[in-house]
């Protein structure tokens, strides 16, 4: 270290924040964090990645009994199994990354407590791992997608459109989440339970058409509705109907938009307002 | 952390720095206080239960109007007892915590740890650990990689480097630790407590360490309770008292301070005044004095020891012997002195119930520098052959100065060595 390379000018310590210590350091950071929680969650198990397949698989086998020999909804629609195989898989990304995102800051205390991290890329490493797990789920689904005769279809293209925009509500999510969680501890409680209101409250199980007409607007106030519609219609059944005409406009998606933008304005003021006492908090 | 180690230490010249080399470190009127929660509403429920109740704070200044300079290239020490607010500060420097007011200038980068390991993955290898810890320090990947040999071998772990570290030994990853610090491109180090690592030959490696960056442009603050560390590091420390700025400058008049203030207030588990329920005799007073008869906590090398101590009989003591110990934090006991109540008349001497005895006794201090504790016996005769003894652990107290040697005392002596020629064979 030469004396020269010494910075003799004085400037301010910024304190802690949501991305403090420089763009290229959170970046470099964000991204080994990610591989090291995607590692850590598939190396130290001996099927290592495949139970992330496995999980969704299962509980896709299972409704798929439910809805084809029970509740006999999907002989009614066309190409029921791949539709729920898919949603099933997508939804299980934002259940996971969210769910897990809620405790992320907590449990990594003692960096928090100890050095001068950037917060936001914990919560955003959780995201990013989640996403990682969905590509490498998304590659199975198509098999099984092409396998049972449908497509290729030049909307494919647009999936990673689609993905990004619930990336982006994933993690906003989870930095409402995180940051919360430090102060509220039932908010694990809470989430856990709306998640699975959520998982509900989406047309993934059912296709909306089979939702009676009265609740369609009420479905459509949850943000995920009009992803899930889309995605049928892009990747799996050009013949449903898009989010927009389902939704009859673009006028009755205002209120989903409004509340999807809200939730992320929501979650970059909560965070940035907590991210630089969360080390006195925990 | 052995003090032997510490001083051994070579200490090249260094010229007086504060003043010439320009400010690394600003600290300006710095302000940090917490709020501890008396009653801390953190669930939705106490505030549904209780929607207008404030949440009720105690509030704790843990910084009040902190202000020095450190200059570049200084090894800076900062001294305070548990809660005086040096990691507090330590925190704000490193941007942990964030200021109440006044303001931090800094030039040059800092070291974003405060510990030594901190951010080490147990279940990453050596190598992701340490590549990590680069892009920690703000470096880019590739070029962590590259620093990674340079941290293996001053660790001397290359043949580790693939294994995790949960399965490394503590002294190996107090190693890597040290050597990340130490190799680290960073213009200020902030250190808490770390001079205590690895084996012996690892230790003078660690102070070659210190003293190689003592002569370099690095900016080091030290935050240790080691005064052997502060005295053979420093050019300058600081001693922090209940969230102020005590003193600052010298180091040896830093640590002098040190032991004086720890020992003036109350001594927090000292065994004061504990033992077991007063029996015989209730302790009514016991202190240390210095030559004036002022209550003092420590003894200066070759100052006698002085102990005074009032005692206050609960039942009639017959013949009561009273006798001091001095013991070591271990309770090995060093020395001790009894002495008998002198019978007035002919017959057995006797406390009576509710009277009081002050024994004061003078002792040629030949302890070297520690801690020492003080214990008193009351042995009285009881019933026919019996006697009935106490124990009141009364003091503890410490030897300062600068007397070094090995043992607990040290006496005086005289050596001679000659010499003369072998037998040929």
């Amino acid at each position: 270290m030469s004396d020269a390379a010494v910075s003799a000018e004085l400037r301010d310590v910024a304190g802690p924040s949501a991305v403090g210590g420089g763009r290229q350091r959170f970046f470099e950071l964000l991204y080994l964090v990610s591989v090291t929680e995607f590692k850590k969650a598939y190396f130290g198990t001996v099927l290592g990645y495949v139970w992330s397949l496995i999980r969704p698989l299962m509980l896709f086998a299972v409704l798929l009994f439910v809805f084809t020999q029970i509740f006999r909804v999907g002989s009614q629609v066309p190409h029921y199994p791949v539709l729920l195989l898919f949603n099933v898989v997508v939804f299980t990304f934002f259940q996971e990354a969210s769910i897990a995102s809620v405790t992320s800051v907590l449990s990594q205390e003692g960096v928090v407590r100890k050095t001068q991290f950037p917060r936001l890329v914990i919560p955003l490493a959780v995201v990013l791992t989640g996403l990682f797990n969905l590509g490498l789920n998304l590659i199975a689904v198509f098999i099984f997608i092409l396998a049972f005769g449908v497509g290729p279809l030049w909307t494919w293209l647009l999936l990673p459109v689609l993905i990004l925009v619930l990336t982006v509500l994933t993690t906003a999510v989870a930095m409402l989440l995180s940051s919360l969680y430090v102060r509220f501890r039932d908010v694990e409680i809470i989430w856990s339970v709306l998640v699975t209101v959520l998982f509900y409250g989406t047309p993934l199980l059912y296709p909306l058409e089979l939702a009676p007409e009265r609740f369609h607007e009420l479905l459509f106030l949850n943000p995920l509705t009009p992803l899930f519609v889309e995605a049928r219609h892009l990747i799996i059944d050009p013949g449903a109907p898009g989010a927009v005409s389902a939704a009859g406009g673009w006028l009755h998606l205002a209120p989903s938009m409004a509340i999807f933008i809200g939730i992320c304005g929501c979650a970059v003021a909560v965070f940035n307002r907590a991210a630089p006492r969360i080390a006195e908090e925990l | 952390m052995s003090t032997d180690q510490a001083t051994k230490a070579p200490s090249p010249p260094i010229p007086p720095r504060a003043g010439t080399a320009p400010v690394s470190i600003e600290v300006r009127d710095l302000e940090k206080s917490f709020r501890i929660p008396t009653h801390r509403i953190d669930s939705f429920k106490e505030r549904a239960v209780h929607p207008f109740a404030r949440a009720e704070y105690r509030e704790l200044r843990a910084l009040r109007e902190v202000s020095f300079d450190v200059h570049r290239g200084e090894f800076f020490g900062i001294v305070g007892r548990n809660g005086s607010g040096k990691s507090t500060l330590l925190k704000i420097l490193a941007s942990i915590y964030r200021a109440d007011a006044g303001t931090v200038r800094v030039a040059g980068q800092v070291a974003p740890f405060i510990e030594l390991g901190v951010g080490f993955n147990p279940e990453l290898t050596a190598r992701e650990n340490v590549v990590l810890n680069g892009v920690m320090m703000g470096l880019s990947r590739r070029e962590s990689q590259r620093r990674l040999e340079a941290v293996l071998d001053f660790a001397e772990l290359q043949e580790f480097v693939d294994l995790k570290l949960k399965n490394y030994s503590s002294g190996m990853l107090v190693r890597l630790a040290f050597s990340v610090v130490a190799e680290s491109y960073a213009d200020i180090l902030l250190i808490d407590e770390v001079l205590a690592v690895g084996d012996a030959a690892f230790q003078r490696k660690c102070a070659e360490v210190f003293s190689e960056m003592r002569t370099s442009s690095r900016t080091i603050v030290l935050v240790t309770h080691d005064m052997s560390a502060i005295d053979s590091y420093c050019d300058r420390a600081m001693l922090v008292h209940d969230g102020e700025l005590a003193y600052i400058g010298d180091p040896h008049e830093v640590g002098r301070r040190y032991f004086r203030q720890n020992f003036a207030d109350p001594p927090v588990g000292s065994g004061h005044r504990r033992g077991i329920p007063d029996l015989h005799a209730r302790l009514v007073d016991a202190r240390l004095e210095d030559r004036e008869g002022r209550s003092v906590t420590t003894v200066q090398v070759d100052e006698p020891i002085r102990i005074r101590v009032v005692l206050e009989a609960r039942r009639d003591l017959v013949n009561p012997r009273f006798g001091f110990e001095c013991r070591t934090p271990e309770g090995v006991t060093i020395f001790g002195f009894r002495r008998s109540l002198d019978a007035e008349d002919g017959g057995p001497a006797r406390l009576e119930q509710g009277r009081r005895a002050t024994v004061t006794g003078t002792v040629e201090n030949a302890l070297t520098p520690g801690t020492y504790f003080i214990r008193c016996w009351v042995v009285s005769d009881a019933d026919e052959d019996e006697v009935a003894m106490q124990f009141i652990d009364i003091f503890k107290f410490e030897v300062v100065g600068d007397r070094r040697g090995k043992g607990l005392v040290s006496l005086p002596a005289e050596v001679q060595i000659t010499t003369e020629d072998g037998e040929d064979e």
